[in-house]
């Protein structure tokens, strides 16, 4: 045996396990869900069978879907920008020679340390009718008892602020760790020139953290369609689907109706979604970005 | 190789390992998954019982798992009878009956029952458990942690109200009246005190069950397959809940938590609650009041549905280990242990036998009010279960939510789930 065919037995030997995890784990389900919803659900007595589109004409028609789809949009649009922009306006504080500094960064990032159901059982009694905390604030300043997360109006809204508070923290440690890559000359040399602060974010700053936007944004477009452990302590997609999220509903359709071949069209469409997203994500705003 | 076979394959060496282990050690091993739905220390509970049943059947290994929520838990024993090694005994919901008859994953336990002796224990039963168990003229489940609806109150709030603390509403009517003097409102409009609540998020249909209940309407027919959302004896119980809000405003507007609803009872936020009996150990150790349980207050009738956890056998075991599962299932429902699992966690014994045990006779002595779910159960009816159970529980509970939280009048609200239910069901007529 050559010793050009000896190296590529070893790369590709090394490469095995981590590849056959992935394929075990990741590319093949993927690929068997993509199979599965062209097939009908099997039953004990009525083994699965190629439908063809069936389960995506039920989709259309599906009224609970659309309305998951409209809420996780709300919910991305809730959740993306200001995440986002809470998570840099932290950093650049925290960021800056402040007393204390340590611990207020420790603080802003607890919430992404903590597991996502027990948070949502502490934001379920923040929430709660009455004496929650929520209440008991309004209440002080005089203002109207209000059912959070069991009015249509505003259970939405409540399930988006938990996400926001979690994920800020998590994506401020990214916008840390790139401010202080920015070299110290440049700040100094906008300091000679005169630039206000704003400027100096505007012109300096915020260009060079483009990268990291581009990352944090993937992430928080794939968390917004990800996240949703929270809705199964807080409303379990009530009153009436107003929190239904996409990822929340093919969990009730694949495990609790068992409707495993509807599941599998519905996570296709979530996959399609998100790799559509990326496509234009890595395709336009990558090119806009600019890289040291 | 397409996926079944791999399944096939991962189940074939699973199961070839699970049979070595018996012929070498001589004795039947039986898995046992087991939710926790209420507080208290069930997990040591249920080790207790598995250990005893040990020591006096010494060729059985019970090995309980607790397998999370009771959707966690039928999750994981679908998810292992799909893939091949289900555990042999469950417990799981009395309402999962036809998704598990459905899915091919139970056996009924009619042909265990031999003797007189096993048929004597199976009619030992209380009738209205045994709804939710038996389809088809066969007996698919056997009750072990049943519960039921009942109104619980503040006697302390009734007595400052100016009501006779020792007595609950008794009609529709009343505890519409003893809800409107319950409930305080400050001058500014804002409600400190409501007078009555009724839990309405996650599973609003079992709370309304109730309601439907008491006004002569039956959800659903036996065999599973029509539902009668659209009865107007069910418009006319939802209109009475969304009215308690809307237009008396005696019940929170909007979704009433079913999780902190015990806990606004204790903070006297709420004067009576509806919620299941498997709440009383909970009540009873929290409320820093004099409180009183009651059976649900009549409509055209009393009523409230079961509630509740049944075991089912596993079809997937071998008939070695079935039949340990059923005499395990038999000695844990003797009336001694029944007592002693509902003095413990506050469920319903299962049969009117356990009321007559010193055990029990000692535990209601001290606490009569554990009395009053067995004194609903001659006017209780199965809880609501069909075919592809939750898929048709959820066009239920999305129309009741949408009327209480009144994006929608109750008569259209009940037709739209009538119309969702007939589409899915309709297949399995």
């Amino acid at each position: 045996m050559t010793n050009r065919a000896t190296a590529t037995i070893h790369g590709w030997l090394l490469l095995l396990p981590a590849m056959a995890c992935l394929a075990l784990f990741t590319h093949w389900p993927a690929v068997a869900s993509f199979i599965d919803s062209f097939m009908s659900t099997p039953r004990a007595r009525r083994p699965a069978r190629f439908v063809g589109l069936d389960n995506y004409e039920q989709m259309l028609a599906d009224p609970i879907f659309w309305k998951a789809m409209a809420n996780n949009l709300w919910f991305a649009m809730g959740t993306i920008p200001a995440s986002i922009a809470l998570a840099l306006l932290m950093a650049v504080w925290v960021n800056d020679r402040i007393a204390g500094r340590t611990l207020v960064r420790m603080a802003y990032f607890t919430p992404t340390i903590l597991p996502m159901i027990a948070v949502a059982n502490i934001w379920l009694f923040f929430f709660t009718p009455q004496y929650g905390l929520l209440e008991q604030i309004v209440g002080a300043f005089g203002g109207r008892s209000t059912n959070w997360l069991g009015s249509q109006d505003t259970a939405l809204y409540a399930v988006t602020i938990v996400a926001i508070w979690k994920e800020a923290g998590f994506f401020m440690i990214f916008y840390l760790a790139a401010l202080q890559a920015i070299p110290p000359s440049l700040g100094e040399a906008a300091a000679i020139e005169g630039a206000s602060r704003w400027t100096f974010f505007r012109r300096v700053q915020f260009p060079l953290l483009m990268p990291t936007t581009l990352f944090v944004l993937i992430n928080a477009v794939i968390n917004a369609f990800r996240m949703v452990d929270h809705i199964f302590v807080m409303t379990r997609g009530g009153p009436d689907n107003a929190t239904t999220l996409l990822l929340f509903y093919i969990y009730q359709v694949g495990f609790g109706f068992w409707d495993t071949a509807y599941a599998a069209a519905l996570t296709c469409v979530l996959l399609a979604l998100l790799a559509l997203v990326a496509f234009v994500q890595y395709g336009w705003l990558e090119r806009r970005t600019h890289y040291q | 190789m397409d996926r079944r076979e791999f399944l096939g394959g991962t189940a074939a060496i699973a199961g070839s390992l699970a049979m070595a282990r018996p012929a070498l050690a001589q004795s039947a091993e039986l898995s046992f998954f087991y939710p926790v739905a209420v507080g208290g220390p069930i997990t040591k509970l249920i080790d207790a019982y598995a250990a005893g049943f040990e020591k006096e059947n010494p060729g059985i290994k019970v090995k309980p798992i607790y397998a999370g929520t009771y959707q966690e838990t039928i999750v994981k024993a679908l998810t292992a009878h799909k893939s091949g090694t289900p555990p042999v005994l469950s417990v799981l919901l009395s309402t999962d009956m036809f998704t598990l008859i459905d899915e091919e994953a139970i056996v009924p336990f009619d042909p265990f029952i031999k003797t007189e002796d096993d048929k004597k224990w199976l009619s030992s039963f209380f009738p209205g458990f045994m709804e939710n168990s038996q389809t088809g003229g066969k007996t698919w489940g056997i009750p072990f942690q049943r519960s039921t609806v009942v109104l619980y109150w503040n006697k302390e709030l009734f007595k400052e109200a100016g009501l006779d603390p020792e007595k609950p509403p008794k009609t529709w009517a009343e505890q519409l009246e003893f809800a409107q003097k319950l409930t305080k409102r400050d001058a500014a409009g804002n409600t400190s005190q409501w007078g009555i609540q009724i839990p309405s998020s996650g599973f609003p249909y079992w709370l309304f069950q109730g309601l439907t209940t008491q006004a002569g309407a039956i959800l659903a027919n036996a065999a599973g397959d029509k539902t009668d959302y659209a009865n107007p004896g069910v418009v006319e119980a939802l209109q009475y809940w969304v009215d308690l809000a809307q237009k008396h405003k005696v019940h929170p507007p909007g979704i009433v938590e079913w999780g902190t609803t015990p806990r606004d009872f204790f903070e006297k936020k709420v004067a009576m609650m509806w919620t299941t009996t498997g709440n009383l150990t909970n009540v009873r150790a929290n409320a820093k009041f004099p409180f009183g349980v009651a059976v649900l207050p009549a409509g055209k009738k009393p009523g409230s549905p079961t509630g509740g956890g049944n075991f089912y056998l596993s079809k997937k075991a071998s008939p070695a280990e079935q039949e340990a599962a059923f005499k395990f299932v038999r000695w844990i429902t003797t009336p001694e242990r029944a007592a002693q699992w509902s003095a413990d966690t506050g469920y319903v014994a299962v049969t009117p036998a356990a009321y007559e045990t010193e055990a029990m006779k000692k535990y209601v002595a001290d606490f009569p009010q554990a009395l009053v779910a067995r004194d609903q159960l001659p006017t209780a009816v199965a809880e609501l279960s069909t075919h592809e159970n939750q898929r048709v529980t959820k066009a239920l509970n999305d129309g009741l939510q949408a009327a209480l939280t009144g994006t929608k009048q109750p008569g259209p609200a009940m037709a739209d789930a009538q119309a969702e239910a007939e589409r899915i069901l309709k297949s399995y007529r």
